[in-house]
């Protein structure tokens, strides 16, 4: 069975989806859910560790061997992106029963269920495949029951965050569409393996320089890059706040390793870095993003829009580690894909429990928390030193990766911004520390801890959180492994 | 061309979905002037046919005129201007039209042409290639309609009540006598036409994404000629939506049984003794599980309309 580890990752989400109709019961429905994302972090964890041990794991789909047939191939990079997503989903999930309950209709609640489990298998099948053509079917699954899992909000403002998601991410997947399409007229074949093969010898090809272009500009918008993140706020901000934990902890995540992939392996490091000004758009989009959204974040008073635009700056930190293009900026990159997950999950989870107990989340309703909700504000706050950057947690050690990898590459001009893009998270995070902490509840409401099975996933991140932050060994090996072979497949 | 900047210009939303209609219709014919039948006729069912069909149904439910207020145009029309030509200009080399030295025709795409007939033994080598070489791919597909027709239940839902009206509203056309009638023959033909393309998509043009939107078609029909109330005599939705579910889990056990075989996901050559006969049954099995989905999402989407319909027409009363 170990040989078909690599699409029963993604198959086993795919399949319990439709068999949740035939279930029932909204508990039965919640363990299920629960067990099938635990047994994919288990699959994960096993894929990652043959990966390291035994080198890449490669599946043709039908029998059929690439390029006439579809391939998977599991490499240390996609293997350490799929245990990031199977996990956070698992811990994710623990905590929906009861957040769920509270903010989607019973009658909903198991076509919330089914769509989160497309959605999971969607990320997965983008992240296992080594197929062009398949990235986009799966980037479909994912996006369409991620539309249906931000309408499942009560506020009725979030139907028209997924009617606005569903617009750009549609022209977004068009654009992948495109892309994908021009590159097959091209080179006649969709395996990525074999795209990168036969590019070079194409590479005058105007087709291709617009195909490149449509690409990259279709996955910036999923993944949200400073002027195409329009979309992420309001969807984050109305969604049921689950969801929200899930989305900001995964979808963009796999929407960068796309990005990385295609500009490593398919593309060609040469081509995509040094034909275009890429690095230098990048660069200067990386910077005013987090400089914007930091500033905006500011100023925001529903705190999930506030954290939404957290995520757009954290997003510029990562496309500044790509910018780069040496494997110092992209192992910075990675760490801060996982560590970037811990801390938004842990934060967007204790969210959820805020909203589960007040039935909203704004500056208003945090006055005084921080004696009334301790737990759950001591993990908001937790995940906000690790946003700033503090040492011992997450955040410091990614931040700490990029600053070497920017001084190791020579361009010590940058430097100075990241370190004053920390000091605005300072700012954000301060505003509720001090609105939790040092302010008086103004009415009188009885508003106790949150229910401990969304608190004790939230505290698992947090300590995941602050473990990997005082204990970076393995995400550090595995990321520098990962980098190690996208650089070796393309010197 | 000028069908799309019609649609564009026209204010009466009701001129502007036949206008896509038209524009699908056409599509379509450009499909088939370069030999590709299979998609034409997909182009043809499913835009000119069931989205017209849905997209009229929206109307109903928001009204026939455009919102006059302006919408900021200007940012969205150099979007497009420079997407246009982005496009015009990756053109400028592409390989010639027909040429048969083009890179698709000389890699993989001989494999196709030249082995299909020998490894499969499906005339049809569309078939072949979306049902077999690439099946994973139309799983996925199927997939992607499925969770579609969950996104519209989750939104709009069905009420399993039972309304006193007799008549309900969606069904317009109840009083007219000559579209009953012609409709009613009409059915069992569309119904027969389905399967046909159901079951000879291994060699003609064909397959369970087409058969599966027109049958939903000919149910669609009965639904607006006798109404609502009358189709659920004869389909209960909640069977329905598990039909959605089965006909994804037919494709996936098919995978499933290829690896309980010792083969690989999706490998059809592991369901029969003989491999080439075992892709045939794959094929078939495949192909009905997409249909079933397809059919089922279809009419679970026109009966989630249909229903808001028939509110929104209780709350005027």
């Amino acid at each position: 069975m170990s040989a078909h580890l690599p699409i029963l990752q993604v198959i086993l989400p795919l399949l319990a989806a439709p068999t949740c109709l035939l279930l029932g019961r909204t508990q039965l429905l919640w363990m299920f859910t629960c067990g099938v994302s635990a047994l994919c972090a288990v699959i994960s964890f096993q894929l990652l560790h043959t990966v390291h041990t035994s080198g890449d794991i490669i599946y043709s789909l039908g029998g059929w061997s690439a390029p006439v047939g579809i391939e998977y191939r599991i490499d240390s990079l996609n293997a350490f992106v799929l245990l990031l997503v199977t996990s956070l989903s698992t811990v994710v999930l623990c905590a929906a029963k009861q957040s769920i309950a509270k903010e989607v209709p019973e009658s909903r609640q198991l076509y919330f269920y089914v769509a989160f489990l497309l959605c999971l298998a969607g990320l997965l099948g983008i992240l296992c495949t080594g197929d062009a053509f398949n990235v986009f079917v799966f980037l479909e699954i994912s996006s369409l029951s991620t539309y249906t899992l931000i309408a499942l909000g009560r506020d009725r403002r979030a139907l028209w965050a997924s009617y606005q998601y569903l617009i750009m991410g549609t022209i977004g997947a068009t654009f992948i569409l495109i892309g994908i399409g021009l590159l097959y007229m091209i080179t006649g074949t969709l395996n990525m393996r074999d795209l990168a093969q036969r590019l070079p010898d194409v590479e005058q090809a105007h087709t291709l320089y617009t195909g490149f272009a449509f690409f990259i500009v279709g996955v910036c918008l999923k993944l949200a890059l400073f002027p195409l993140h329009l979309w992420l706020p309001n969807a984050y901000a109305y969604a049921p706040s689950i969801v929200t934990a899930f989305l900001a902890a995964t979808a963009t995540k796999v929407a960068v390793y796309v990005l990385i992939r295609f500009i490593f392996n398919v593309f060609g490091f040469d081509f995509s870095l040094s034909q275009f000004p890429l690095p230098q758009i990048w660069l200067a989009l990386g910077i005013i993003g987090v400089f914007a959204a930091s500033i905006v974040a500011m100023s925001q008073h529903n705190i999930k829009r506030l954290f939404a635009f957290s995520s757009v700056a954290q997003i510029g930190y990562i496309i500044m580690g790509l910018s780069l293009g040496t494997a110092a900026g992209v192992q910075a990159a990675l760490l801060h894909v996982f560590n970037h997950a811990l801390m938004k999950g842990a934060i967007f989870l204790a969210i959820a429990g805020l909203c589960y107990r007040l039935g909203a989340a704004t500056m208003n309703e945090f006055k005084g928390l921080g004696k009334q909700m301790p737990w759950t504000m001591a993990a908001i706050v937790a995940g906000g030193l690790s946003l700033i950057g503090v040492p011992l947690t997450v955040g410091f050690i990614s931040k700490w990766y990029l600053v070497l990898a920017f001084i190791e590459k020579g361009w010590w001009m940058i430097v100075p911004f990241i370190v004053i893009g920390s000091l605005l998270a300072v700012v954000y995070v301060w505003r509720l520390v001090e609105c939790a902490y040092f302010q008086e509840a103004d009415s009188k409401r009885e508003a106790g801890e949150a229910p401990l099975s969304i608190l004790l996933p939230t505290w698992i991140l947090v300590f995941a959180n602050i473990y990997f932050g005082v204990q970076p060994q393995f995400t550090v090996h595995a990321t520098s492994i990962a980098t190690l072979g996208l650089f070796g497949a393309t010197p | 061309m000028a069908t799309a900047i019609a649609i564009a210009r026209v204010k009466d939303l009701f001129a502007s979905v036949m206008l896509t209609g038209i524009y699908s219709l056409l599509s379509a014919v450009f499909f088939v002037l370069m030999d590709a039948v299979d998609v034409a006729f997909t182009e043809a069912s499913v835009g000119a046919g069931i989205s017209t069909i849905l997209m009229l149904s929206t109307l109903t439910l928001t009204g026939q005129y455009e919102d006059p207020t302006r919408h900021k145009t200007r940012t969205a029309l150099v979007v497009v201007l420079v997407t246009g030509a982005l496009l015009i200009f990756g053109t400028a080399d592409m390989p010639r039209f027909g040429d048969p030295q083009t890179p698709v025709q000389t890699h993989v795409g001989p494999h196709y042409l030249e082995k299909s007939y020998e490894e499969i033994h499906v005339p049809n080598v569309v078939t072949s290639v979306l049902a077999s070489y690439r099946g994973f791919d139309t799983f996925g597909e199927t997939v992607v309609i499925f969770a579609a027709g969950i996104g519209v239940l989750s939104l709009l839902g069905f009420s399993g009540r039972k309304e006193k009206t007799t008549i309900s509203v969606s069904a317009p056309m109840y009083q007219h006598r000559i579209l009953r009638v012609v409709g009613k023959v009409l059915i069992p033909p569309i119904l027969l036409f389905a399967l046909y393309v159901q079951f000879h998509g291994d060699f003609g043009p064909g397959g369970g994404f087409q058969a599966g939107v027109i049958f939903a078609a000919a149910i669609i029909l009965y639904t607006m000629l006798f109404g609502r109330q009358a189709a659920e005599e004869v389909i209960k939705l909640s069977w329905v939506r598990l039909l959605a579910a089965v006909g994804v889990m037919l494709y996936g056990s098919v995978g499933l049984i290829s690896f309980l075989n010792g083969k690989n996901f999706l490998d059809y050559s592991a369901l029969a003794a003989d491999a080439v006969s075992g892709q045939h049954y794959g094929i078939l099995l495949v192909e009905l599980g997409v249909g079933i989905t397809v059919t089922a999402v279809m009419i679970l989407v026109f009966f989630s309309f249909a229903g808001r319909v028939d509110k929104k027409a209780e709350e005027n009363e």
